[in-house]
């Protein structure tokens, strides 16, 4: 078995009585992808809040490469090499795309460099003829593309993406599909989603949070067997 | 013609304008006019200094009147101690940049939300003010410089060449340094905000948190920029002391923190330009309100407009309410979207129009 790169050792947040995450033991191989599932309000979030420095455990650690980042800054961590792009696109929306990619790559890349990046990374999510567009201007989808390059021009270890194909066309869904695949093939990446179609074109490997807990841990395929996955699922879409 | 364009075009006429009015202004104007200007200029520089932390950092700051009073003070009291002009010209800027920092230190470092940053600014501007207003009695002196409390210090020191007593500034000179200095400082910034710095700082008013993401430290980058704008407050404080020989502790008080607001508000946060052109229309209809004093006529009217606060309240809500975003940059809105309509129209309007 690989090293692991992320470890997380009874990582717990509570908000005051509200125990959001609990005591989660959670191991990440090198290169591994790894898909987290679980209802709304299981603790994913939360869960990577606290990887990105976002909000401090109230228990436990959180070990990148074996070093303990569970009291870090955001961007202590994100020098480390854990990138994220969050649920609602957290983009700068008074820039333009260029602008945007430019302060991603610019942190670790000389002028001349960093220019190119932001070239080649315009291509690569397909933002070429708009890229002097102001982003707060963009479609939903467009602004998570966006993400998406801020997070690959830092270069990150490790890749967080949180419901990266919530509201996306059935298109713009395996195109991101495609994306996932060809990130995976240089870097780890833990990816939150819904959409079980999505899920089987990524992933190996699913983790499924419920209330707080890491309920189950197995193969796409016996997941989708799984009778307790589908109860909290199916319970779920009952209560909608 | 594009935003890149545009942006080059307004460079060459600031350049011109201000090079124009710098050397043309004391040939032609009265000498009592050209005082005027100078003080304009002097405050342009202070409205520079609110319109880099606020425009561009994101930071209110009701204090840049601290830095600014400071800056005059530290000028004052440091000539009358040492005589020549070259270190208390510095100490002028370093003081309140030091005093930027430690205050700024504890606000960002401390996560001090964006309101209670407000709060805390402006206290401290007014804590100043009672301090000094304060200290009228003889026992109040710093070295041979009597503080002086609510009568200010009269008949400050000149500026001199650096390390050269005798050769003090005049009133021309004063002129041409407010002016030289108000250029400089644009230039300056400019290029500072063109700097990848100048593009963080921006990066993280517009999304503090993805910036923390991408691995910067925004408490690091803020407070850089609330110390550069503590200093060139300081600095225009130190002309300013210069201009009149005098300070006094009003210059602290609640009505020059608020117009230092109100420049930028109406000039428009996120420009240069704006803030100059909103400090030094303000300040000239300031003065022309001023004059219009009746002097026998009692009717309304000549009251209310020979009443310069009222007037500038009015301004101030009329441009909060249909002109949030100031004269500038409103400006260049509408110029820009003329130029798309007169764009689309030469296409033969066949595109359809674009949602925004």
């Amino acid at each position: 078995m690989a090293a692991a790169l992320l470890d997380t050792r009874d990582l717990s947040m509570h908000f005051g009585g509200v125990k959001a995450v609990r005591n989660v033991n959670f191991t990440l191989a090198e290169g591994e992808l790894r898909c987290l599932i679980g209802p709304n309000g299981a603790g994913k979030s939360t869960f990577f809040k606290m990887l990105t420095g976002q909000l401090e455990p109230t228990r436990g650690q959180v070990l990148f490469r074996g070093q303990d980042i569970s009291r870090a800054h955001a961007h202590q961590i994100a020098r480390l090499g854990i990138g994220i792009k969050t649920q609602v696109p957290s983009v700068f929306d008074g820039l333009s795309v260029r602008d945007n990619i430019w302060l991603a790559a610019s942190r670790l890349n000389s002028k001349e460099r960093a220019r190119r990046l932001v070239d080649e990374m315009l291509e690569r999510i397909g933002l070429v003829d708009a890229a002097e567009r102001l982003v707060g201007q963009l479609a939903h989808g467009q602004r998570q593309w966006v993400e998406l390059g801020l997070v690959l021009s830092t270069d990150p270890e490790l890749i967080l993406l949180d419901e990266p194909a919530a509201g996306m066309t059935h298109e713009e869904v395996l195109k991101t599909a495609a994306l996932v695949r060809e990130i995976n093939r240089s870097k780890a990446l833990i990816v939150v989603e819904h959409d079980m179609q999505f899920i089987r074109m990524i992933a190996k490997q699913v983790t499924v949070f419920n209330q707080g807990s890491v309920l189950v841990e197995d193969t796409v395929d016996n997941i989708m067997r799984n009778p307790q996955v589908r109860d909290i699922y199916l319970g779920k879409q009952a209560a909608a | 013609m594009n935003g890149r364009s545009l942006n080059i075009l307004g460079l060459v006429l600031v350049s011109v304008t201000g090079l124009a009015f710098m050397l043309l202004t004391p040939q032609l104007a009265e000498l009592d006019t050209v005082l005027d200007l100078t003080v304009y200029m002097i405050m342009a520089v202070l409205a520079l200094s609110l319109a880099l932390i606020w425009g561009f950092g994101g930071i209110l700051c009701f204090g840049q009147s601290a830095f600014f009073g400071l800056g005059a003070y530290t000028y004052a009291i440091a000539m009358f101690n040492i005589g020549e002009s070259t270190l208390p010209f510095l100490l002028a800027i370093i003081l309140p940049a030091a005093f930027a920092a430690l205050l700024g230190y504890f606000m960002f470092y401390g996560r001090i939300s964006d309101v209670y940053l407000g709060v805390i600014t402006l206290t401290v501007t007014l804590i100043l003010f009672n301090s000094v207003n304060s200290t009228a009695g003889p026992e109040f002196h710093i070295g041979t410089a009597r503080l002086g409390g609510f009568n200010g210090i009269p008949g400050i020191p000149p500026l001199n060449w650096p390390f050269n007593k005798t050769a003090a500034i005049d009133l021309e000179g004063m002129f041409y340094l407010a002016t030289g200095s108000l250029l400089a400082t644009y230039f300056g910034l400019r290029l500072l905000l063109a700097s990848q710095f100048g593009r963080i700082i921006v990066g993280i008013r517009e999304n503090e948190r993805r910036a923390e993401l991408l691995g910067y430290d925004p408490r690091a980058y803020k407070l850089a920029t609330f110390t550069i704008g503590g200093a060139l407050a300081g600095f225009a404080g130190c002309l300013f002391a210069n201009w009149g020989n005098f300070v006094s502790p009003t210059i602290f008080g609640l009505a020059q923190s608020a117009q230092i607001i109100i420049w930028v508000i109406v000039g428009g946060r996120g420009t240069l330009i704006g803030p100059v052109i909103g400090c030094i229309g303000i300040q000239w209809l300031s003065a022309a309100l001023g004059a219009n004093q009746p002097s026998g006529g009692s009717d309304l009217w000549s009251k209310i407009f020979a009443n310069a606060p009222l007037i500038l309240g009015v301004i101030l809500i009329a441009f909060v309410l249909l002109v949030p975003k100031g004269l500038v940059p409103t400006l260049g809105d509408i110029g820009l979207s003329l130029v798309r309509r007169r764009r689309a129209r030469e296409q033969r309007g066949f595109e359809p129009q674009q949602a925004e």
